[in-house]
């Protein structure tokens, strides 16, 4: 069940890739215990078909055909594990995480890795559902140096059935919020790295569709004016790596400041 | 021959002034443009800020919180971008700092 091209130019422009309640509720009560035991590591850089045991949870979540087929389409067949992890929030506990984005800065213009998120129950707002902010994966920062960005309009207070899994670019600019709720709030988070170039891996029947250009030509409220235009810049420079077509432009941006003829008048 | 030392009076402060930080995100360098992000910090303890706590700005622009009676004590500065680096994008540009004066009663 391969993504299609339209959902993946939304993933490029959003950074994140959500899917409702699509882990069925047998596995979704099954995972509260498996995930409250805890997940054993495995070393860094295990490629998928090592690292979990076939009947393990993890295997079985990753065979979910919405999850298997959006894992393929981002970041095509037998990744490597980077790592993962279980995220616990107890009720009334701990603090909200500084806005960050994982890992160190990160700026390939041609690969990425994603990282799955499962909650296994339904996340309501007082819960404290990740917090993430669409359409700032491509900007440049390390770590949590955003820290002291609290609220961005149009930010994306996690609210979800139980089930859901989200996938996000490695540079999505995220965090756990407070829990101000009476309930644990779990959540499983497994970061993929690429084994292959990240070009066409989807259903491309629809690749000259218009909704793709709609798609990647996304605006967001926190933007500021003028830096929305350099993220649609980038954005058109990440799907002519995906897609191997050095012409493929929104509004012109890319082509005008790259226009630099070389021929003499006649 | 003594002299009685007059007993020292407790100087305890009736109050005591506290900082509250507000930071406005705008939409480009002016002051009264709108708000895309906002951040505060409350240094009288009443309220406890934090990340992802809010949904929508507490002003529309930067020169409603001067309306309501915060000061501007830091505006980014305009930096021109690096050679090489024209089409980057990173941190916000467009960053305001301002700042309200809070009394508080001193515990007796």
């Amino acid at each position: 069940m391969l993504l299609n091209s339209v959902r993946m130019a939304r993933f490029v422009a959003h950074g994140s890739l959500r899917l409702d309640a699509v882990v069925p509720a047998d596995m979704n009560a099954e995972a509260m215990g498996v995930l409250a035991r805890g997940v054993p590591p495995v070393p860094y850089g295990t490629p998928l078909p090592k690292a979990y045991a076939p009947d393990s949870f993890p295997a079985r979540l990753l065979a979910v055909p919405q999850v298997e087929g959006a894992l393929r389409s981002l970041v095509g067949p037998e990744p490597l594990v980077d790592h993962h992890a279980v995220h616990v929030r107890e009720p009334h506990g701990g603090e909200a995480q500084a806005l960050h984005a994982d890992a160190i800065i990160d700026v390939r213009p041609d690969a990425f890795d994603v990282q799955l998120m499962y909650y296994p129950q339904p996340v309501t707002l007082e819960m404290g559902g990740t917090l993430s902010v669409p359409g700032s994966h491509l900007r440049r920062i390390n770590e949590s140096d955003t820290g002291r960005y609290q609220n961005l309009r149009g930010q994306n207070r996690l609210v979800c059935p139980a089930g859901t899994v989200v996938f996000v670019h490695h540079g999505l600019w995220h965090g756990g919020r407070r829990n101000d709720s009476d309930t644990t709030r779990y959540m499983f988070k497994i970061r993929f790295n690429p084994t292959v170039r990240q070009r066409l891996l989807w259903d491309t029947s629809d690749l000259h569709d218009p909704r793709v250009a709609s798609e990647l030509d996304a605006e967001f409220p926190w933007y500021e004016q003028a830096t929305g235009r350099l993220e649609r810049y980038n954005r058109t420079l990440l799907w002519r790596e995906m897609t191997g077509d050095p012409h493929f432009d929104l509004d012109h941006w890319v082509t005008r400041v790259s226009n630099r003829p070389q021929e003499a008048t006649a | 021959m003594t002299t009685d030392s007059p007993t020292p009076t407790p100087t305890t402060p009736a109050s005591v002034l506290r900082q509250q930080v507000l930071v406005l995100y705008l939409l480009n360098s002016a002051l009264d443009s709108d708000v895309v992000g906002w951040s505060r910090y409350d240094g009288t303890g009443r309220t406890s800020p934090t990340t992802g706590d809010g949904a929508e700005p507490p002003y529309p622009t930067g020169l409603g919180a001067l309306k309501d009676g915060w000061r501007l004590i830091q505006a980014a500065p305009l930096v021109p971008p690096y050679p090489g680096h024209e089409y980057d994008v990173s941190f916000l540009k467009h960053e305001f700092f301002f700042e309200r004066i809070e009394k508080l009663h001193a515990p007796l």
